[in-house]
C-alpha cells in the first residue's frame, strides 16, 4: 500500500521544484502586479492600494494609440515573416537534401548575435548615407534627402527580421513531417501543382503556420527595442510606454495596468488561435503517455 | 535520401508538354531564388557586424565604413566597463542554464513518464510564460521585488533568467522524451539495476541529446536577454545592458568585436554538438538489430 502511495506521489514530487519556481517567480509576481495596478496616488505621496480600476480605463484611453500601433506593427511583421519564411522553410524541407542541417543552422544563426546588436546592424545598414538608402534614392523610391531610418518602415523591417527564425523553425518542422506519399497521391489524381499545394501541403503545414505566427506575433507586439533604435517617439509601441512608466517615470500602477491589458489581449489571441489549430499542436503535447 | 523521394513527383510531372514544363521550371527556379534571397536577408546583418568589427570609426558611432583596422580585435576589452558586463553575462548564463536545465529536465520527465491527475493544467501553466510578452514577465517580477523592497542586482537577474528558461527547457526536453522506449528501463531493472543506476546508465544517456539541446538554448537565451534583465537589473550591467547604454551615447567597435566572438563561439558549440550527435548515431547504427 505504502509503495503504491509513494508511486502515486512521485510525479508530483518531481514536478514540485520546477513548478514551484514558476509559481513563486511567475504566478505570484503576476498577483503582485495585479495588486500594484489597483493602487492610487502619486510618486511623491506614494502609491496605496485602493481598488483603483480607473488605472485600467485611463491606460486604455491614454495609450490606445500605442496599443493599436503595437498590434498593427506586430501583425504586419508577422505577415511579412510568413511570406519570407514559408518559401524558405518549404525549400529547405523538400529540396534541402543533405544541406538541410547546414541551412537550418544558417536560419538560426541570427540568434547567435546579440539581439540589440542585430538591431544596431540594421541601423548601420539603413543609415542615411549607407548603400541601401543611396540605392533607393537612385531608383527614386526614396526621395532625395529622404530617410529610411526612423520611419515606420524601418521599425517593421526590424521586427520582421528579429523574429523571422521563430517563424521559420516551426514551419520547417511541420512541412518536413508531411508524408510525401500524400503529395504523390495528389499528383496521381491529376492535381495541378497549385491544387496539391493548396489542398495538401498548406493544410498539413497549418500547425507550423499557427505556431510560427504566434511565436512571431507575441514578442513583436511587446517589443520596444526596434521602435527605440530604428524609430522615433512617433513609432513608439506599448512596450516603450510600459518600460518608461516603470523605469523612468516610476508610475508603477499605470505600467502594471498596461502590462495586464497587453497580457490579456495576448491570451485572447493565443486562445483564438488555439481553437483554430487545436491545443495539442500548440502545446506540443501530442503523443504523451495517457 | 528523403529529399530524393521528395523531388520524384516533380520530376515525373516534368515529363508533360514543353511550354508547361518550361513554366514549371521557371517557378521551380524562382522559388529557389526567393529562398536564397530570404537566406541572404537573414545573414547580411551578421556579415555587417563581422565586417564593422574591423572598422576604424571616426566619431562616436560605428555606422559608416572608414578604414580596415585590427585595433578593436587587439584590445576587445579596451572600453571601460565592457569586460565586467560580459563577465556578468557569462556568470548569469552559466548559472541560470545549470539551474533551469536540471529543474526543467526533472519536470519534463515527470510530465511524460507518469500518469497523474492534472497534467493538462500543468502543461498549460508551463506554456503561459512562453505566451506572455517578455516585458510583462519582467514587469511582474519587478512589481514583486518592489513590494518586497528587494535589492535589484545579480541575484534578481539570475532568478528571472532561471524563470524564463524553465519553460523552454521543459518543452525542448519533453519533445525528445516523447517516443522514449520505457521497456529499456524495465529491462535494466529486471537485470537488477537500482532506480538510480537505471537513471544514470539508461535514462540519462538516452535523453542526453535533448538535455544538451535545451541547455544550449537556455544559454543562448540568457546571454542574449535584454528586456527582462533591463527591468530587474538595478545597477548591475550585463553585456546587452551595456550595449543599450552605449547605443545612445557612443558605439565603440569593441561591442561588435565581442558580439562577433559570442557568435563564433556559439556557432562552434552548435557544430560540435551536431558533429557529436552524428557520431553517436553512426555508432548506434553499427550495433546489430535487436
Amino acid at each position: 500500500m505504502s509503495t503504491r502511495l509513494r508511486k502515486a506521489g512521485l510525479p508530483y514530487l518531481l514536478l514540485l521544484p520546477g513548478l514551484g519556481w514558476l509559481a513563486i517567480f511567475f504566478a505570484v509576481p503576476l498577483c503582485y502586479m495585479a495588486f500594484e495596478s489597483l493602487k492610487a496616488g502619486t510618486l511623491e505621496t506614494g502609491y496605496l492600494f485602493d481598488w483603483n480600476f480607473s488605472n485600467y480605463t485611463n491606460a486604455i484611453s491614454d495609450f490606445s494609440e500605442q496599443f493599436v500601433r503595437s498590434f498593427e506593427y506586430a501583425g504586419l511583421a508577422t505577415l511579412f515573416a510568413l511570406l519570407i519564411g514559408y518559401p524558405l522553410a518549404y525549400v529547405i524541407a523538400f529540396r534541402g537534401g543533405r544541406w538541410r542541417n547546414a541551412l537550418l543552422l544558417a536560419v538560426i544563426a541570427p540568434f547567435f548575435i546579440t539581439y540589440l546588436i542585430r538591431t544596431l546592424s540594421w541601423e548601420t545598414i539603413l543609415s542615411d548615407d549607407g548603400l541601401v538608402v543611396d540605392t533607393l534614392r537612385t531608383l527614386g523610391i526614396v526621395s532625395e534627402g529622404g530617410r529610411v531610418l526612423d520611419t515606420t518602415a524601418s521599425v517593421i523591417a526590424g521586427l520582421t527580421y528579429n523574429f523571422l527564425p521563430f517563424m521559420i523553425l516551426p514551419l520547417y518542422a511541420s512541412i518536413e513531417r508531411i508524408d510525401h506519399r500524400l503529395l504523390e497521391a495528389g499528383y496521381d489524381l491529376y492535381g495541378r501543382r497549385r491544387d496539391v499545394f493548396l489542398r495538401v501541403t498548406l493544410p498539413l503545414s497549418m500547425p507550423g503556420v499557427v505556431a510560427g505566427t504566434l511565436l512571431t506575433f507575441i514578442p513583436a507586439a511587446g517589443d520596444f527595442i526596434n521602435a527605440e533604435l530604428l524609430g522615433t517617439p512617433n513609432q513608439y509601441m506599448i512596450g516603450n510606454v510600459i518600460q518608461s512608466r516603470f523605469l523612468e517615470l516610476n508610475d508603477y500602477p499605470t505600467a502594471a495596468a498596461l502590462s495586464f491589458i497587453l497580457m490579456g489581449i495576448m491570451l485572447i489571441v493565443v486562445l483564438v488561435w488555439a481553437r483554430v489549430a487545436g491545443t495539442e499542436a500548440l502545446l506540443g503535447t501530442e503523443g504523451e503517455a495517457r | 535520401m528523403e529529399a530524393g523521394t521528395a523531388a520524384a513527383p516533380v520530376r515525373t510531372r516534368d515529363e508533360t508538354r514543353g511550354p508547361i514544363r518550361l513554366g514549371r521550371r521557371l517557378i521551380d527556379v524562382g522559388l529557389n531564388v526567393y529562398a536564397g534571397l530570404a537566406l541572404i536577408y537573414l545573414l547580411v546583418p551578421i556579415a555587417v557586424i563581422l565586417v564593422f568589427s574591423f572598422n576604424d570609426p571616426r566619431g562616436r558611432f560605428n555606422f559608416i565604413w572608414q578604414e580596415f583596422s585590427f585595433d578593436a580585435w587587439k584590445d576587445p576589452f579596451g572600453v571601460p566597463g565592457i569586460g565586467d558586463a560580459l563577465w556578468n553575462s557569462i556568470q548569469i548564463a552559466v548559472l541560470s542554464t545549470l539551474a533551469a536545465t536540471i529543474l526543467g529536465t526533472i519536470t519534463a520527465l515527470a510530465l511524460v513518464r507518469y500518469e497523474f491527475h492534472g497534467r493538462a493544467p500543468v502543461n498549460f501553466f508551463i506554456f503561459i510564460p512562453l505566451a506572455t510578452p517578455e516585458i510583462v514577465l519582467g514587469a511582474a517580477l519587478l512589481s514583486m521585488f518592489l513590494n518586497f523592497g528587494a535589492a535589484l542586482g545579480f541575484g534578481t537577474i539570475l532568478i528571472a533568467h532561471i524563470m524564463f528558461n524553465l519553460s523552454f527547457v521543459v518543452i525542448t526536453v519533453r519533445s525528445r522524451l516523447i517516443g522514449f522506449d520505457r521497456s529499456l528501463e524495465e529491462a535494466a531493472q529486471d537485470l537488477g539495476a537500482s532506480p538510480l543506476q537505471t537513471f544514470r546508465l539508461v535514462t540519462l544517456p538516452l535523453i542526453l541529446p535533448g538535455v544538451v539541446a535545451a541547455a544550449l538554448l537556455a544559454f543562448a537565451l540568457s546571454i542574449d536577454d535584454f528586456v527582462i534583465t533591463y527591468l530587474n537589473a538595478g545597477a548591475t550591467i550585463t553585456f546587452p545592458l551595456f550595449i543599450w547604454g552605449a547605443a545612445r551615447v557612443a558605439i565603440p567597435p569593441q561591442i561588435y568585436v565581442i558580439a562577433s566572438m559570442i557568435f563564433l563561439f556559439t556557432l562552434a558549440m552548435m557544430l560540435l554538438t551536431v558533429w557529436q550527435q552524428r557520431r553517436a548515431e553512426r555508432m548506434a547504427a553499427v550495433r546489430p538489430e535487436p
